[in-house]
């Protein structure tokens, strides 16, 4: 894996070019959390994501929308590095978590993966206790040392998503016997008991029934409070309700990114217009 | 198919054309593939039914050949246990017990049962029906308890190898004399013994306890057991911990080129190496070049350590690659390092596999005589070795070494730690299959 240093000046004007088209549309005067520049992926020869510049912005939810294939996954998994693990994947441009360089030297991928936390798309506990499944995280990171603390932790971290009522009395119990739809509430209880700053979720409620996916969408809301959140979604009716900001990917290209609202009703770009209305995707 | 089915079928598909899966033609296919299928079946039972015949047949040999030697005949005699002999002075000085002519003592314990022997010959003849070994399990004996010096005594002794294999009946009592390997004499003598009950089959527990031995009666499996058990030890420590490590380093850390890529063609290579090469191997560079000790269980080990090396590290890559990657990712995505994600969720995942494949590997390690001929572990040693260095054979090669002896009571002897063997080997292997199955997971 390996950051091209492209030629200062090329970067600057990449940068302010994508500044301006950014600063048009924001209307929202909320902090930038995260900022890509020119981001491009490859997977060995093969180029996934041609350039993207996007901001996210803090407390707000930013909904990834696009025909499969168009790189929303590999997007999401820039942002934590977790395409570090993919063999020749190799990513170039500018990615920043509060203005510091995700790919820079410097960075840790430990720490960054503990900020900004990631929900995937199919539920993926842990095949350990459910207490254990969401105390892992807060233990390797040293934020609770007795078992009071943990036991308080494990609580929370469940109630926020919405679970703890229906496991209080069997948190021995292996996470992997629940169902689909409270795997997945796990898997995000696991994600907000590290306390990450950002939570990363791919496409979280594609395998889950609507009272479910309802509920996660429920959370998502509440977690906006204290987490910046991007989902990757299929779903235009699920990117409508829980998102502030969509952004449309087609084919590798992030097309164009705006107030959910302006997009779902005043789309600026045919693509993406025909891509809500259904007219291909 | 009758006219009326046939008229009810074409009533049915009345309004499509006749379906191509309803013709005749294809009901004929139909047949045929079943009779396919039936063919498979029949060969496949008769290719199970053969192997099961065969072990059967292998199993049977082996245990009709051996049972037998788990009993020992024995011969009760009644010795006094003379003071002039065994401890002059009185002292009941251990030293001096050790010394005492217990040989003589059994000779007169004979001469008062058998009084009617008289010739030098004869009365040897007759001492020949005791195991040779039966001096020192007086001495054994009275070292054990001095106060027995001056008393007379019942004694149970071994009979002699061939006495053994009469009683077994191995030794056709109606061949003429000359060609048999116990006389007119002694089947006299035995069957006065057997009478008055001083004759009996005991279970043998020299067959668990001694060391090799010259003698049948007195050749025993447990020194290559411990030699076994110090070889697999040394084995065990080196190739589990390196094996897995390699395995982890391999799987979960190391860059994929073509270095790794050569390494892993190559593991797999060793894997199938003829484990001669490992002995020659282990000569050369062992005992050759850094001079270690021969047929010691530490250079046995060290070199089935190295055949099982490959077919562990192999076992273990399978079991790590099973763990699914979103547990992996499940486990990074939450700020895990890399080691912290192989340590604490993929590696106990793999465990299983991995101790399956580790106790298959020990469990041929075990089984394994060439490479060990190699460096000297096929020594005739009698003491049970105590020490990884100290000279060891193990089972294995003990099994080779007896069925290679001229003496019939070695032929049920090598059977009976084939047995042995085999009934280790099970255990292993059940107790793989036992891991396996306790410790199955979903995920
Ligand atoms: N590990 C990989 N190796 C090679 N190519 C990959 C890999 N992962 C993704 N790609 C390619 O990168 C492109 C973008 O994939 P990505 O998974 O980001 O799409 P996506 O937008 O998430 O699609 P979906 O909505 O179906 O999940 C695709 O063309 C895909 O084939
Ligand atoms: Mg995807």
């Amino acid at each position: 894996m390996s950051v091209q240093t492209e030629t200062l000046t090329d970067r600057t004007a990449a940068m302010t070019q994508a500044a301006m088209t950014q600063t048009a549309a924001r209307a929202d005067t909320a902090a930038i959390k995260m900022l890509a520049r020119n981001v491009k992926v490859y997977y060995g020869p093969k180029q996934a994501l041609k350039g993207i510049n996007l901001d996210i912005l803090e407390n707000r939810v930013l909904a990834l929308i696009g025909p499969s294939g168009c790189g929303k996954s590999t997007f999401l998994r820039c942002l934590n590095r977790m395409n570090d693990t993919i063999e020749n994947c190799r990513v170039d441009g500018t990615l920043q978590l509060d203005g510091e360089d995700i790919y820079g030297r410097m960075i840790d991928t430990v720490q960054l993966r503990a900020r900004v936390g990631m929900v995937f798309q199919k539920p993926n506990p842990f095949p350990k206790s459910i207490y254990d499944n969401i105390a892992y995280g807060p233990r390797i990171h040293g934020m609770a040392t007795h078992r009071d603390e943990m036991d308080e932790v494990v609580q929370k971290s469940l109630e926020r998503a919405g679970l703890w009522n229906e496991v209080k009395d069997r948190l021995k119990e292996p996470g992997t016997g629940l169902s689909g739809g409270q795997q997945q509430r796990l898997c995000i209880a696991r994600a907000i008991a590290v306390s990450p700053e950002v939570i990363l979720m791919d496409e979280p409620c594609s395998a889950l029934d609507p009272i479910a996916t309802a509920h996660i969408e429920e959370l998502i809301d509440e977690l906006r409070e204290n987490f910046t959140i991007v989902i990757v979604t299929h779903n235009m009716q699920q990117a409508a309700r829980v998102s502030q900001k969509t952004a449309f990917f087609h084919l590798g290209d992030m097309v164009e990114c705006d107030d959910t609202e302006e997009i779902f009703t005043n789309p600026r770009d045919e693509r993406t217009q025909g891509y809500i209305t259904g007219r291909y995707g | 198919m009758t006219d009326l089915a046939q008229q009810g079928s074409r009533d049915m598909t009345m309004a499509h054309p006749k379906s191509r899966y309803q013709s005749a033609e294809f009901s004929a296919r139909l047949r045929a593939r079943y009779a396919a299928e039936q063919r498979f079946r029949a060969y496949g039972i008769a290719a199970v039914s053969l192997a099961a015949v065969m072990l059967v047949i292998l199993l049977g040999s082996i245990v009709s050949k051996g049972y037998t030697a788990f009993w020992q005949n024995e011969i009760r005699l009644t010795v006094t246990l003379d003071p002039a002999e065994l401890d002059p002075q009185g002292t009941r000085d251990p030293k001096v017990l050790a010394q005492g002519n217990y040989m003589k003592l059994i000779r007169d314990a004979l001469a008062a049962r058998f009084p009617e022997v008289t010739g030098r010959n004869e009365r040897r003849q007759l001492a020949d029906i005791l195991s040779n070994g039966a001096p020192f399990t007086l001495q054994k004996m009275v070292m054990a308890d001095p106060s027995l010096v001056g008393k007379t005594v019942p004694v149970w002794f071994q009979a002699s190898d061939d006495v053994d294999q009469l009683e077994k009946g191995y030794i056709d009592r109606s061949l003429p004399e000359v060609q048999r390997r116990v006389n007119d004499l002694q089947i006299k003598a035995l069957d006065s013994l057997r009478q008055d009950g001083s004759l009996h089959a005991g279970f043998n527990t020299t067959l668990f306890t001694a060391g090799d031995s010259r003698e049948p009666e007195q050749a025993g499996i447990w020194g290559a057991i411990v030699g076994s058990f110090l070889t697999l030890v040394v084995t065990m420590g080196l190739s589990v911990p390196i094996g897995i490590a390699a395995a982890v380093y391999m799987e979960e850390f190391a860059p994929k080129n073509r270095w790794t890529d050569l390494i892993e063609v190559n593991i797999n290579n060793l894997a199938a190496v003829p484990s001669i090469i490992y002995g020659l191997l282990g000569l050369a560079v062992f005992l050759n070049f850094f001079g270690m000790p021969r047929s010691a269980p530490v250079v046995g080990g060290v070199v089935l350590a190295l055949m099982t090396l490959p077919v562990i590290i192999i076992a273990a890559r399978v079991a790590l690659k099973a763990v699914p990657p979103s547990i992996r990712e499940a486990a990074l995505g939450i700020g895990a390092s890399p080691l912290q994600t192989v340590m604490h969720h993929v590696l106990p995942l793999a465990m299983p596999g991995i101790l399956t494949g580790t106790i298959i590997g020990m469990a041929r390690a075990l089984g394994e005589t060439a490479p060990l001929l190699m460096i000297g572990m096929i020594a005739f040693i009698v003491d049970i070795p105590n020490s990884f260095t100290s000279s060891a054979t193990v089972l294995p090669v003990q099994i080779f070494m007896w069925s290679d002896s001229p003496e019939r009571a070695f032929t049920e002897r090598t059977s009976a730690a084939i047995m042995v063997l085999l009934g280790f080997l099970i255990v292993m292997n059940g107790l793989a299959v036992y891991l396996r199955k306790k410790f199955e997971r979903r995920w």
